[in-house]
């Protein structure tokens, strides 16, 4: 086994942290409180070839590995989520469904641009009545003349509405099988076709400088060609994204840990009482020790799903418990941060605040912790 | 035309700097990164071959270190040098300023550059001299502290930063420059940059393969013999004073002053 990272991971984690520190943390306050979109973060996220890490250079990307793609999303997400979750939700679930299943023609209109951060990409799988039961799809697709009308409603869909969206993924019901059970196929729908709208952005307990929003499609009508992969797949298609989206937001609870445990130790270092630092106090020291144990536990189980990721082989079970244990433990790394700021930490003067509006999310999105439960369970042969 | 960057691999920022008790000498294990100030001299040379005034066909980044130091290359080659050069021998560990100079300086007469670039300072050692000494050894004149630099009359007008303002000097080449952090803003290397690094050639130098005499160089080529260096003393704690009145601070201020004669 070899627990070092090779010399391009470390210089990748270097220059993500770098870029993070000094490009992205001086704005992350003003982006949260003005729930600013990071425009100009993500142009520059483009040039450093970060929007498409893991695809291959035939398609734009960087043709980095999984790893790499883990530990940038980790090191922005230290810093700020909601530039580490644009990015996340871009790649893994906007760009990937394309690069996955799309014809050659729809790989070559959409993957060049994608890769490069010129366009965002956004995957509408979740319904108003349809959440963790991703296959209750509601959404109708149905051919007429050589088109596609789609009609439905989609929920809590980032990426979608923002000036450099370029298109969503959805899902559809686009007929019955014999058997009587849903056909489910996904469907590419760009950005400006009439009947496809983009709904007011949701009001957010964090994630303030990203873009979710509901989507409708009103008599949406786009060529058959958009078809994303064989008709018929696209549960098959969205467990795969999601097992590969996993990854991502497990990075994003070990990047979020972190950057809680060092803001906290910075500050009790710093803050004194009773004549000494706080840190110095069992009670704090025990606080830090633990996060900091789990922090590193975490990590290299979602390091270890992004290894078997990139070996090819099976990474669903890892990956489903690598983002059970990140997102709880961003949850109760950030609590602890802002308990060791004490008053200080329930204001924004402090990034543990906005740290800890920004956690909660990770035991929901992607597949809620129950959700997760469950495959795992399943793997076990429960 | 070719220019060469002197480059050094220093303790990360991140980390506390100490003085090992065991050596005498900074300790210098733990994370370490490319010299920060370095990354300003590369910048200075990408933008010099970018801007086009020149022509630059090559950019050559330059190191003496132990085998870790190769990190610091990989990264100088993803920031935009063309290749790279590692000097590493045992017989150059523990060299001074004036050895290191010595040896980088045979290094680089093999490779004949125009322009040598350097950050002004080292991030651990912080001597702020290696380029004097290098130009010393290569014949060559020496700008030290230089924050703009620009292509005039086939030679380089450099802004220095001194005390009083700042000197324009007009220098023909080759020479020997050492930058400081004002002169630009370096750019992050892209991730294929990174990746593409490693293919990059790199090119392993003995200090016989350089033509160094180690009697000149190493601990004993040194003429600094290390004392017994200590950690500054902590500072004791300020006075703060609160600003409520403002002539009431600024009399507070004067009686501080007056007090210990400073004024």
């Amino acid at each position: 086994m070899d627990f070092d990272l090779s010399d391009d991971h470390r210089l990748l984690r270097s220059t993500v942290r770098d870029f993070a520190e000094q490009e992205i943390a001086p704005v992350a306050e003003e982006l949260d409180r003005t729930k600013a979109f990071p425009y100009e973060l993500v142009r520059r996220l483009g040039e450093l070839n970060l929007m498409g890490i893991p695809f291959p250079e035939e398609v734009g990307g960087a043709g980095a590995d999984t790893l790499a793609y883990a530990i940038a999303v980790e090191e922005l997400a230290r810093i700020d989520s909601s530039v580490a979750i644009t990015l996340c939700a871009h790649t893994s679930l906007g760009t990937q469904p394309i690069y996955l299943f799309g014809s050659p023609e729809q790989r070559a209109e959409w993957l060049p641009k994608l890769t490069a951060g010129e366009l965002l990409g956004a995957f509408g799988l979740t319904e108003p009545e349809a959440g963790s039961d991703a296959g209750n799809v509601q959404t109708r697709a149905t051919l007429d003349g050589g088109e596609w009308v789609v009609d439905g409603a989609k929920q809590f869909i980032t990426n979608a509405g923002t000036e450099i969206s370029g298109c969503v993924v959805i899902t559809a019901q686009t007929g019955t099988d014999e058997r009587g059970r849903k056909e489910i196929s996904n469907i590419l729908v760009p950005n400006g076709t009439p009947g496809y709208e983009q709904g007011t952005p949701y009001r957010k307990m964090g994630w303030n400088a990203s873009d979710t929003r509901p989507l409708t499609f009103t008599d949406c009508r786009v060529p058959e060609e958009n078809l994303v992969g064989p008709r018929g797949d696209g549960f098959k298609q969205f467990l795969r994204v999601l097992d590969i989206g996993r990854i991502g937001v497990a990075a994003m609870g070990v990047g979020l840990a972190q950057g809680a445990l060092d803001e906290a130790l910075k500050y009790a270092k710093e803050r004194k009482a009773f004549g000494q630092q706080i840190s110095k106090f069992q009670a704090i020291q025990a606080k830090l020790a633990d996060v900091a144990t789990e922090i590193a536990a975490a990590r290299l189980l979602t390091y270890h799903a992004a290894f078997l990721k990139d070996q090819r082989r099976d990474f669903s079970l890892v990956a489903a418990q690598a983002k059970l244990k990140t997102g709880r433990l961003a949850v109760r790394a950030t609590e602890e941060a802002v308990q060791i700021h004490g008053g200080y930490g329930y204001i924004e003067e402090y990034p543990v605040c906005r740290f800890y509006r920004d956690a909660k999310i990770l035991t929901i999105g992607e597949g809620t912790d129950e959700v997760q439960q469950m495959v795992i369970a399943r793997a076990l042969g429960a | 035309m070719k220019i060469c960057v002197l480059v050094k691999e220093v303790p990360d920022a991140a980390v506390e700097k100490r003085i090992d008790p065991s050596t005498g000498r900074m300790d210098r294990s733990g994370e370490k990164n490319l010299n920060p100030y370095d990354t300003h001299a590369i910048e200075a040379a990408m933008q010099l071959k970018e801007g086009g005034a020149l022509q630059v066909d090559e950019i050559v980044a330059v190191t003496m270190g132990p085998e870790s130091a190769v990190r610091a290359l990989h990264k100088a080659v993803s920031l935009g040098a063309d290749r790279s050069i590692h000097l590493t021998d045992a017989a150059l560990a523990g060299s001074d300023v004036a050895a290191t100079g010595y040896a980088l300086a045979k290094a680089l007469e093999k490779e004949q550059p125009d322009v040598v670039l350097l950050g002004q300072q080292s991030d651990d050692g912080e001597c702020y001299t290696i380029g004097a000494v290098v130009a010393e050894h290569l014949k060559a004149p020496s700008l030290t502290q230089v924050i703009k630099l620009d292509v005039v009359d086939g030679g380089l007008r450099c802004e220095r930063q001194a005390e009083y303002g700042y000197d324009t000097v007009q220098v023909s080449l080759p020479a020997v420059i050492s930058v400081g952090d004002a002169i630009n803003e370096p750019r992050y290397p892209s991730l294929k940059a990174i990746m593409g690094a490693k293919k990059k050639p790199l090119e392993t130098a003995s200090a016989a393969d350089a033509g160094i005499d180690a009697s000149l160089v190493g601990g004993d080529g040194s003429r600094v013999q290390c004392g017994e260096f200590k950690a500054p003393p902590a500072k004791a704690a300020g006075t703060i004073i609160e600003d409520e009145d403002t002539d009431a601070t600024v009399e507070q201020i004067v009686a501080w002053l007056d007090e210990r004669k400073l004024i």
